[in-house]
């Protein structure tokens, strides 16, 4: 019988003969295993205290990622940074450090997740690896401290749904509105504990940015990763990253087996928006437009790559944000900020009254950037606004492009 | 080695909703709120447990040990945050049951030897379960038992309960030759 995805990848990085239908509990090596600023003292603190001293399993394939608080704004984050440094160093393990920008984007460019690969890291979003074909995943810092020292871990084989995207994306929509009607179709639980492998002719015309855009979202569907089956343009800049040629993409086969098929029909498809609570609750732009808008934040592992701030360079070239709002902008990684930089981009944004900020999650966690106040509307193209998440106030989540026009008339509006 | 019981029995807490029904999606961040993300000494973690959850603030005051929480559907959806699960262990929480959990929360739980039961029915039956209900659960058969009355769980898998009966994940690690 053929396999999915993820039975390919999983029965590439088992022992041999292991069974890998869904269900099954396997033990996975790990390409790469990392842990970012905070959580990763909790791991140094799990390590040292089950291993003390002893080496990592690999030193070339364990990796700190600082993102979540960079650089840090208070002694507790600055402590924990300074503690996996430390530690970071006596190991002789590589640190992207504060100044990188967000370690799933910073993995993908610097080619240490790629097609058909395994990555783990203390962050919930890493499944957005399935962006590029790998199997990433977020665990807590015990699970981390484990596979640093074994570099394997158990993991259950998640049965795969597949989800059919039919019909194709039409500007002002964009991959976020895809997501978006996606997320609305599936809901929060709609993949829960399941993977998912994306398909149809919009998916596959998706360029990096937009299926980073799509696979991290999967999370806010419940699921454990959606793969977007590589393209072309996607294997070449993999195999440029790595600098390994011979690199080939993992496909299911034809025969694979798929627990549920779910075809999603964007034929027609309007700006989407995520209202509060929860990123699921997903309605047209238009009918919620007219809304008092206070600030607005453009960044995060959702939508933080170069392209996304060029569409939103586009709208706002030669305007300025509405007064009273305040616009914030948070590139995904240094290398984003330097694309931004040359293409003048970056000079469009801060003539149009946006903060720019350094690489970073930005606002996403309690960061610095964009955390609101009691009362406060924010839009933001990040990835959840649960209650509480960005601070007191109500924060709905749209694409770079609806964002970009909230920002410039101070009120929720749809783009055209 | 010792064994662990695999049959415990506590007073129920049912999170229910402001509207009084089961609660679903109950996120990390509701559970352990970013605000405490600096913390990591477990003994400090218990007082923060579920504080922002719209009903339960005051929850680590009114949780004993041997306390077991009932939850809706997705529990523990969101963030990697172990903290999450570690407030928990810091209260004394004997087990969490719920209609389904968050992925990561459901490895987190295991790995920490925290009990975490399954029970995919749960939504239905919601009504037959209150706070301050005694029940008795079989983690090797996925029994639930409350008064007279017995309700099918999932049972432990494999994995779990070795990790369950070795402590945690790196206990059990210990005690495979493989790894
Ligand atoms: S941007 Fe937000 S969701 Fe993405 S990795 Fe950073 S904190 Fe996590």
């Amino acid at each position: 019988m053929g396999q999915t995805i993820i039975q390919k990848i999983f029965q590439a990085h088992s022992p041999a003969g292991t069974d890998v239908s869904p269900g099954s509990i396997i033990w996975l090596d790990l390409d790469v295993r990392t842990a970012r600023d905070f959580a990763g003292a909790n791991v140094v603190q799990n390590y040292r205290t089950h291993y003390g001293d002893a080496p990592v399993a690999d030193k070339d394939k364990t990796f700190f990622t600082f993102d979540l608080v960079v650089p840090a704004k208070n002694i507790p984050y600055a402590n924990n940074q300074q503690i996996c440094r430390i530690w970071a160093r006596e190991q002789g393990v590589k640190v992207y450090d504060v100044d990188a920008g967000i370690g799933s984007h910073v993995a993908i460019e610097e080619g240490l997740a790629y097609p058909g690969s395994t990555f783990v890291g203390t962050d919930s979003h890493l499944n957005i690896l399935g962006a590029v074909g790998a199997f990433g995943q977020g665990m807590g810092d015990k699970d981390i401290a484990f596979t640093f020292k074994t570099g394997k871990t158990w993991f259950e084989v998640p049965p795969t749904m597949r989800v059919i995207v039919k019909g194709k994306i039409e500007y002002p929509c964009t991959a976020r509105d895809l997501t978006l009607a996606v997320l609305r179709q599936l809901g929060s639980k709609g993949a829960l504990g399941r993977a998912i492998e994306f398909y149809g002719p919009a998916v596959e015309e998706l360029d990096l940015a937009g299926r980073i855009t799509l696979a991290s979202q999967v999370t806010e569907m419940g699921g454990i990763i959606g793969f977007i089956p590589p393209s072309e343009e996607i294997v070449a800049y993999a195999r440029q990253r790595t600098g390994r040629d011979d690199l080939e993409p993992v496909y299911a086969d034809p025969d694979a087996e798929y627990i549920e098929t779910v075809e999603v029909d964007i034929t027609g498809l309007e700006p989407l928006i995520a209202c509060p609570p929860s990123p699921a609750n997903v309605m047209p732009v238009r009918e919620v437009a007219g809304r008092r808008v206070d600030s607005v934040f453009f960044g995060s592992c959702t939508n933080g790559r170069f392209e996304d701030f060029a569409a939103v360079a586009e709208v706002v070239k030669g305007k300025h944000v509405a007064s009273g709002v305040m616009a914030s902008v948070v590139p995904a990684t240094r290398t984003v900020f330097e694309q931004m930089l040359r293409s003048g981009v970056l000079e469009t944004l801060f003539e149009a009254g946006f903060i720019i900020s350094n690489p970073g999650c930005g606002g996403c966690a309690s960061g610095h950037i964009g955390m609101t106040g009691k009362g406060q509307v924010q839009i933001s193209t990040s990835n959840r606004n649960f209650p509480g998440k960005q601070g007191a106030g109500e924060t709905y989540l749209a694409s770079p492009v609806t964002a970009a026009w909230c920002a410039l008339t101070g009120e929720i509006s749809a783009p055209v | 080695m010792t064994t662990k019981p695999t049959t415990i029995t506590g007073r129920l807490w049912v999170l229910t909703d402001p509207d009084g029904h089961l609660y679903d999606d109950i996120d990390t961040d509701m559970i352990f709120h970013n605000r405490y993300l600096h913390i990591t000494d477990i003994s400090q973690m218990g007082q923060y447990a579920l504080d922002n959850l719209a009903g339960w603030e005051d929850f680590a005051q009114k949780a004993r040990p041997g306390d077991i929480i009932m939850a809706g559907r997705n529990f523990g959806a969101g963030s990697s945050r172990q903290q999450a699960v570690d407030c928990f262990r810091a209260l004394g929480i004997a087990a969490i049951v719920a209609a389904s959990f968050g992925a990561i929360y459901k490895r987190n739980a295991i790995n920490s030897g925290l009990p975490i039961v399954t029970m995919p029915g749960l939504t239905a039956l919601a009504d037959r379960f209150h706070s301050g209900d005694e029940v008795t659960i079989d983690f090797a058969t996925g029994l639930i038992t409350l008064g007279d009355a017995t309700f099918q769980a999932q049972p432990f898998s494999q994995v779990q309960m070795d990790i369950y009966q070795a402590g945690d994940l790196f206990a059990y690690g210990q005690t495979l030759e493989e790894v």
